[in-house]
């Protein structure tokens, strides 16, 4: 009797353990970066231009080309992505080519991301032309991200209950009467996570965007879409390890490390919030 | 020789191997109520859901035999399955009422079969509420979520979101068996009010429910039709060993 309380209290002690383990990973990472990158953090670190060769001055163009190429990849990947899981899920027969189709999603959710930045490189900067661009780079990011949106897509639409197209399909609609009005509202809160999260993904991506738009330094916010842009993530590399004095601009580095983090985690809790509101 | 308005002839149905229906003949007479009744497993769920091709979301599912109704046979493959649900409605076990609110639910059945002025909706929405003996309950309140409803009143939403496209025949699978004794009361009554307008076939596991509501009454047993009369009949002085064990309680 007593060795089974003993064992009981010896498992729950390695999990929480475990998850101790883990956040406080976390909270290593945060502490650090909060602790060196702290001091550079204010509103002008923000909406400032960077200064005297990036020692000085804030982040504002990175921010602002982060966000644009982050939104437009995210306006590309979501109407294609959740057409093609609207098909896929409700239209699709099971054919051989269907389990291919779906084989192929999962595997280019596994492609590494600097693979989709040399396919970017060859077929949208290069093969269609657009240069290196934020239009280039919003296209390579919505590939990137398109593998999940569709899964996440296909599984908030196999959650909606049968119960409910079965009462839509008896008044006599047609299957996408059915889906429009019944399916995909019921689906929006799982479709909108997986966008969300998809977005969040996006705005952390290095690979993809180097070779095709990203640059390091440019005097001006990108005009059109057909320009080069400024991001986070590139910012911080180029900051810590490129920079001709990476010990004077650490401090950027770690305020522009908590920024990007900070964005996505913002990203990830309005997620977690939508989810939880429709549970 | 009663009026028919649904025939079912030589139906057979399959679940990949298993012989499901075993070839059923029944004729369902215009404006009455038809019970289904029988043991777990007899067929009438698979029976009911034949007549409006519910079937048709299943691939396993393979049928033979004819469903005549209104000269076509809904069975068809050149039936539009669409169209056979827009003449004869289902109302499922399990309430079902859609994420939406009151009036939506029903306007939804009216916007798809083609009602486009808002008047229109308006009336119909209150005519099918008033008809499922809903409307005294939920006037004042039409905007709010259909789910907020309770047991009872959302199986007569759905009752009256059937009745509002105006089919003629209305299927209802176990409707008041996840419903408490004085929902089901109420249900009943309705169903006794509908079929002035409509022809009914409900699949029941409850004999007393039969006997209150039923004017025919289908016995069923492992796949098949084994009798069918008046309710009075069947209950009363039943012809078939099977439906007399049945009736009287020996076997459930």
């Amino acid at each position: 009797m007593m060795a089974k309380k003993h064992i009981q209290l010896f498992g729950i002690a390695s999990l929480v353990t475990c998850a101790a383990i883990v956040v406080g990973f976390l909270g290593l990472i945060l502490f650090d970066l909060a602790w060196k990158g702290g001091i550079v953090l204010n509103w002008e670190f923000l909406v400032r231009y960077p200064k005297k060769g990036m020692t000085e001055g804030g982040i504002f163009p990175a921010v602002f080309g982060t966000a644009v190429v982050t939104l437009l990849a995210t306006a590309l990947a979501a109407p294609l992505g959740i057409a093609c899981a609207v098909w896929l899920q409700e239209y699709a027969p099971d054919t051989p080519l269907t389990r291919l189709v779906r084989a192929s999603i999962r595997n280019l959710a596994g492609v590494p991301s600097i693979v989709y930045g040399l396919f970017g490189l060859a077929v949208f900067v290069e093969g269609m032309g657009m240069g290196m661009s934020v239009l280039a780079s919003g296209c390579t990011l919505a590939l990137l991200t398109l593998p999940s949106v569709i899964t996440t897509t296909e599984e908030a639409l196999r959650n909606v209950p049968r119960l409910l197209r079965e009462g839509a399909l008896a008044l006599g609609a047609t299957r996408w009467e059915t889906i429009r009005a019944i399916v995909l509202p019921a689906a929006v809160p799982g479709i909108l996570t997986g966008i969300i999260l998809a977005l969040s993904r996006a705005a952390g991506e290095t690979a993809p965007i180097l070779f095709t738009g990203v640059a390091f330094y440019s005097r001006y916010l990108p005009a059109s879409v057909f320009d080069e842009f400024m991001a986070l993530p590139y910012h911080l590399y180029i900051l810590s390890t490129q920079h001709h004095d990476p010990v004077a601009v650490r401090p950027l580095a770690y305020g522009t490390a908590l920024v990007l983090l900070a964005l996505v985690l913002m990203l990830n809790s309005v997620a977690f919030v939508v989810r939880a509101r429709h549970r | 020789m009663e009026n028919y308005i649904l025939e079912i002839r030589q139906l057979n149905l399959f679940f990949g191997k298993k012989h499901a229906l075993k070839n059923i003949n029944l004729g369902i007479p215009k404006n009455k109520i038809v019970a289904l009744i029988g043991p777990s497993g007899c067929g009438k769920t698979a029976l009911l859901r034949t007549m409006n091709r519910m079937h048709d979301l299943n691939p396993e599912v393979k049928t033979t035999g004819e469903i005549l109704f209104d000269g076509h046979n809904v069975l068809h493959g050149n039936t539009n399955p669409v169209q056979v649900r827009r003449h004869i409605g289902m109302v499922f076990q399990k309430p079902n009422p859609f994420p939406k609110s009151i009036f939506d639910n029903i306007a939804y059945g009216l916007e798809i079969n083609g009602m486009r002025k808002r008047e229109n909706v308006r009336d119909a929405v209150e005519r099918s509420l008033r008809c499922a003996y809903l409307w005294e309950e939920v006037k004042d309140e039409l905007n709010k979520s259909a789910l907020e409803l309770s047991g009872g009143q959302q199986q007569r939403l759905c009752i009256a979101r059937a009745i509002a496209v105006e089919p003629q025949i209305i299927l209802m699978d176990e409707p008041c068996s996840a419903l408490d004794p004085i929902s089901t009361a109420k249900v009943e009554e309705t169903m006794l009010e509908l079929k002035q307008q409509f022809t009914l076939v409900v699949v029941t596991h409850n004999m007393q429910q039969a006997q209150r509501v039923a004017d025919y009454t289908a016995f069923m047993y492992l796949g098949a039709l084994i009798e069918f009369g008046e309710t009075d009949k069947i209950f009363g002085q039943p012809e078939h060993e099977l439906t007399k064990n049945y009736v009287q309680g020996h076997f459930g």
